[in-house]
């Protein structure tokens, strides 16, 4: 009878260690989006979906690269940069509503018009869409290497409360507590 | 709940999201529930439909109870009640 006991003790034991690793291991309400595309549209769709996540109390983190990190320059800042820096600055859109359109670029007559029609419906434009998604706490990662890449400096991106400069490393931290990764 | 049940109820706390567009009300509806006391009444005021089915499934998963919903002059009129 005592031993039967014991033995009960110790599943007991056991399955209350292996709940708490569970527990531990288990992935917070937490949306993460991947920003790799620099478009206007799909920058756009990234910010909405981020903004629909935290109506539902999840905490958002995006993660900006490559051609994403366009969206996040300030036109108004300087940097200084080495001579392929300011080659890529000059090539690259200098703000978010410079961001070309992935369909429709129309040899850059869409963007304007795809803005002057979305004003019309009242939809929000992408600065917008930015500024509301610091005021509801969705954090901003900066991919370094891309930034490194591209000759980009933190003193040229946008004023943004949550924004921090980061590695590949962070980004997977982030999607392996998230429930949701998407990449676009 | 019918039209005129919705109409009979008192609001503790209006949304008038009329003119914004997707994901503006159900922002404004994030923003606003904090205002509404638990047990009470929220009307969101929207010309977007989709806001209707967004509104039922937000109320869904934060457990707010969604009321019912009327068509008024160009716009809808969505009502929950605030859990908790």
């Amino acid at each position: 009878m005592s031993d039967k006991n014991l033995n009960m003790e110790e599943q007991i034991q056991k399955l209350q260690e292996r709940v708490e690793e569970l527990e531990e291991n288990a992935p917070n309400d937490n949306l993460c989006l991947g920003v790799m595309d620099g478009d206007y549209d799909k920058t756009m769709a990234a910010f909405i979906i981020a903004l629909g996540a935290v109506a539902y109390d999840m905490e958002v983190d995006m993660f900006f690269t490559f051609w994403g990190l366009s969206a996040l320059r300030d036109p108004k800042k300087k940097a200084k940069k080495d001579f392929l820096g300011k080659m890529f600055g000059a090539m690259l859109p200098k703000k978010a509503s410079k961001l070309p359109l992935s369909k429709m670029q129309m040899l850059g007559m869409g963007p304007p018009m795809i803005q002057a029609v979305m004003k019309m419906h009242n939809a929000k434009s992408l600065d917008e869409l930015i500024k509301e998604a610091g005021e509801f706490g969705v954090r901003i990662h900066v991919c370094t290497m891309a930034m490194d890449v591209m000759g980009m400096k933190k003193e040229e991106m946008i004023d943004y409360p949550h924004i921090d400069y980061v590695g590949v490393g962070a980004f997977v931290g982030m999607f392996q507590e998230a429930k949701q990764c998407w990449f676009m | 709940m019918t039209a005129d049940e919705l109409k009979g109820l008192e609001v503790a706390t209006e949304v008038d999201a009329r003119g914004t567009a997707c994901p503006g009300p159900l922002l404004d509806a994030k923003r606003a529930i904090a205002d509404c006391p638990a047990g009470g009444v929220m009307s969101v005021l929207s010309s977007d439909e989709g806001t209707i089915i967004d509104i039922t499934r937000w109320c869904k998963k934060m457990k707010h109870e969604y009321l019912g919903d009327f068509e008024d002059d160009g716009f809808w009129r969505i009502f929950l009640r605030k859990t908790a």
